[in-house]
């Protein structure tokens, strides 16, 4: 639902010069892509980034982010969340069916508590498109460099790990990307999308969820093979602080 | 970004990274970084690598390396201008950023996972 919800906004503001460009973040590609596209029937570019260069290039560490791009190509405002769009009369957002299994049930539970600043984040972006450079939610060059992701060393090799391992999974050597995956998260401990995307390619059994359990085995616990996993690691960090709020 | 191998062309190393490899150095909006040697038509990966400071893995049992980004500012950004990457859409259609010069454009990162 948010996929249309997202169309119906650029649809609105298409004809004011603006254009919305979705980039799916998947090692998988179209076989982990192609049904969310398809379902979603874009009129705008959405595009596939196999080795996450929305990271290397943007500072992308988590889903959904945004960047804001002006007519002349400079970027007005650096990665930050973007919530889907709510609708106004928003009903609760889930009530899990009682066959989930419990771990899907507590995920869930936790991803409930994450915060969404939809209401504000849209408001900025359609005055964005109606004032342009006028808008007060356009950042100078200085304050869009500092309010992009700090990157040190370790955070560049910790990027070459990941997009090494991206490309390892593509040929099959899963092994040997699940060892790159290991660097990139401990040289990028802040970024969701590097752990999200490693936990994913872990999947449990092949039904819908697969790809959205992130965690541990229920039969075989012991073979996970990283240090973290979704459920734990959002607990630990608080589904509160999962998300940056909007700041104007 | 990904090689196939340490030394490419001079055009396949400027749209990976982004970065502009000219007679004062490799540059990305007005920030320069100063290179050891004038870069020609191939480039030498690990010579540019060092003098940018980038970090270069591999595993060439794989025949396969990644070159990190700059970190140059201790930012993901050393400049507003948005790197004009390529990308493919789902049938393999190659789709370049800047054909969208003259819009507004929200560049939304989302996930299937």
């Amino acid at each position: 639902m948010w996929q249309a919800l997202r169309n119906e906004l650029r649809n609105e503001l298409h004809s004011k010069g603006f254009e919305l460009v979705t980039v799916g973040l998947d090692a998988l590609g179209s076989d982990g892509c192609a049904a969310f596209i398809e379902a979603a029937k874009p009129e705008h570019p959405s595009l596939i980034d196999r080795h996450h260069v929305m990271a290397e290039h943007f500072g992308i560490t988590n889903i959904p982010q945004s960047v804001w791009i002006d007519e002349q190509g400079r970027i007005v405002r650096p990665a930050e969340t973007a919530p889907a769009p709510q609708r106004d009369d928003a009903q609760p957002r889930f009530s899990p069916p009682p066959e989930m299994p419990p771990r899907v049930v507590e995920m869930m539970g936790e991803a409930m508590k994450i915060r969404h600043d939809s209401a504000a984040y849209h408001a900025a972006l359609r005055d964005w498109v109606e004032k342009g450079a006028a808008s007060t939610f356009v950042l100078s060059e200085t304050e869009v460099i500092e309010r992009s992701r700090p990157r040190d060393s370790n955070v560049s090799l910790g990027h070459a790990h990941f997009q090494l391992a991206t490309q390892l999974e593509v040929e099959g050597h899963h092994a040997a990307a699940v060892r790159h995956f290991r660097e990139a998260h401990r040289l990028v401990p802040d970024s969701w999308t590097f752990r999200r995307q490693a936990w994913s390619l872990e999947k449990e059994g092949d039904g819908p969820l697969a790809r959205f359990w992130q965690g541990p085995k229920a039969e075989d616990p012991a073979s996970w093979p990283y240090a973290g996993d979704w459920l734990s690691d959002v607990k630990r960090e608080g589904a509160e602080n999962y998300n940056a709020p909007f700041v104007p | 970004m990904l090689l196939r191998s340490l030394t490419i062309d001079k055009s396949e190393f400027e749209a990976g990274t982004g970065w502009a490899l000219k007679p004062e150095g490799a540059c990305k909006g007005d920030v320069c970084i100063p290179l050891s040697s004038r870069a020609g038509t191939r480039i030498d990966v690990a010579s540019v690598a060092k003098d940018m400071a980038l970090p270069l893995v591999g595993e060439p049992e794989f025949n396969l390396w990644a070159l990190g980004p700059a970190s140059v500012g201790s930012h993901a950004l050393t400049t507003a201008e948005a790197t004009d990457f390529t990308l493919p859409d789902v049938n393999g259609k190659e789709f370049r950023l800047s054909s969208l010069r003259g819009k507004k454009v929200l560049l939304y990162a989302w996930a299937p996972y």
